[in-house]
């Protein structure tokens, strides 16, 4: 059956699909965008540089969430982030280890690092020991990457996906072992705990941002761009929503 | 471009399946309903052979040459038993059920307890780690919504003014949370679409 909210949600699918192939059409021709400064970020950028001087580890942590689920988008942005890391550490003498709470995201770890060190004409850096499954349970899975905190050299921690509050725990174990931490998360009580917990904590949709800032592709920047656009169009029928609504339109 | 037939049956699977979800009419409804059914089996078996990777992991810990970690036999140990007590019991059997309420959840109830010791020193040492006014508004907000939630204010519920104060200050989270959460499907839409469109091929290994 069509309904009308089914026409809509696909007149705004195509809609973010024109606007991201058109930005990144119009993009070929030009420098990359200048987005406003994340100091998140860039303090990830050199806690990379760092890692790599000094040849400790970076630690990725894709969260729970399974494929199949409606949240695993925070994942895609993560596995992306994954890839964009291995790629720039991989001089390193201590390739980054990624953890999951779950059996398709920890395949998909693997095969994004082993697509990140191919892109960078370094196969036999490759390991599949390096994208692990942590634990299957919510508490499990921060019980495993835990273990990663305290036993794998690591100086810095990238925490993007789907978590629950208990991430703070791994927050809280990268500080206490002096460890740079960055953590992002789409879920509300896991960001609420990381604000208070994590060096770095980035809220909301800047989540998908990471990317993009960390340098990558013209379509991550094109659909950093599109979210922009969209942002302002959801702001416009809200409030235009909201005066209609007052003056008795609506 | 590499792996082109992945890609393409990726791009396929993954439109039909959001075209279906909007429009759920016949054919593209049964044909999402089955996508998805074959998506959870093949999560299944992701599940299974990542575990399997788990084990393989933690064996290479426990006989490496250097660096032996001999926490990883607890885990191999437990496993095994575990799984060759689910085989031959099932999982609804009271010995399995007990290993589950005794052992493991009072593991991860014990967890949550230190959680929410960390969680509280780590709200004092906000302010050691970031100053400024997002962390004092954290601060307050935390300390008036658990005053709020613990019910301290019930008997307010009939005072008319401060009945109408506390409503409108339990409603900002609300409307904070929308904002984030609406910003997050934005952001989740552009990421999807990103993989839809081929531009990020997580499965390209």
């Amino acid at each position: 059956m069509i309904t009308l909210d089914g026409v809509l949600g696909l007149g705004v699918v195509f809609l973010a699909i024109g606007l991201i192939v058109i930005l990144h059409m119009l993009g070929r021709d030009r420098d990359k965008p200048a987005f406003r400064k994340i100091a998140a970020f860039d303090a990830l950028k050199n806690s990379i540089g760092l890692a790599v001087e000094n040849g400790s580890r970076i630690h990725i942590t894709l969260g729970k969430s399974s494929l199949t689920q409606s949240t695993n988008a925070s994942a895609l942005a993560g596995l992306s982030t994954l890839d964009r890391i291995a790629q720039i550490s991989s001089i390193s003498d201590k390739p980054p280890i990624a953890t999951s709470g779950d059996g398709g995201l920890t395949l998909l770890s693997q095969d994004t690092l082993r697509s990140a060190y191919r892109s960078v004409h370094a196969p036999e850096l490759y390991d599949p020991g390096r994208g692990r499954l942590a634990g299957i349970t919510p508490m499990s899975y921060i019980a495993g990457t835990l273990h990663v905190t305290t036993h794998e050299e690591v100086s810095a921690h990238v925490m993007i996906g789907n978590f629950g509050p208990e991430i703070a725990l791994v927050a809280e174990a990268a500080d206490l072992a002096g460890a740079f931490s960055l953590a992002a998360s789409d879920s509300l009580p896991a960001q609420a705990a990381l604000y208070a917990v994590a060096d770095n904590p980035v809220i909301g949709e800047e989540l998908f941002a990471a990317p993009a800032y960390l340098g990558g592709s013209r379509s991550h920047s094109a659909s950093l761009q599109a979210q922009d656009i969209l942002r302002w169009g959801v702001i416009v029928v809200l409030v235009g929503g909201a005066l209609l609504k007052a003056m008795g339109i609506l | 471009m590499r792996a082109p037939l992945s890609t393409a049956i990726a791009i396929a699977a993954g439109g039909l399946t959001l075209i279906g979800l909007l429009i759920p009419a016949d054919p593209l409804l049964s044909i999402r309903i089955r996508l998805v059914e074959w998506a959870v089996a093949l999560a299944g078996v992701a599940g299974l052979v990542a575990i399997l990777h788990l084990l393989s992991v933690h064996w290479r810990k426990l006989t490496a040459r250097r660096n032996k970690n001999f926490n990883s036999a607890f885990l191999l140990i437990a496993f095994i038993i575990t799984f060759i007590t689910g085989i031959l019991l099932k999982p609804s059997h009271p010995t399995m059920q007990k290993i589950v309420t005794h052992i493991q959840v009072p593991i991860e109830a014990s967890l949550m307890g230190v959680l929410a010791i960390s969680l509280t020193v780590a709200a004092i040492r906000l302010f050691q780690r970031r100053g400024g006014w997002m962390s004092v508004l954290f601060a307050i907000s935390a300390l008036v919504f658990l005053v709020i939630g613990s019910g301290f204010l019930s008997a307010s519920a009939n005072i008319p003014v401060l009945k109408d104060v506390l409503a409108a200050v339990i409603a900002l989270p609300i409307a904070g949370a929308r904002g984030i959460l609406l910003g997050v499907a934005l952001g989740s839409l552009t990421t999807g679409l990103r993989v839809l469109l081929g531009s990020d091929r997580p499965y390209s290994g």
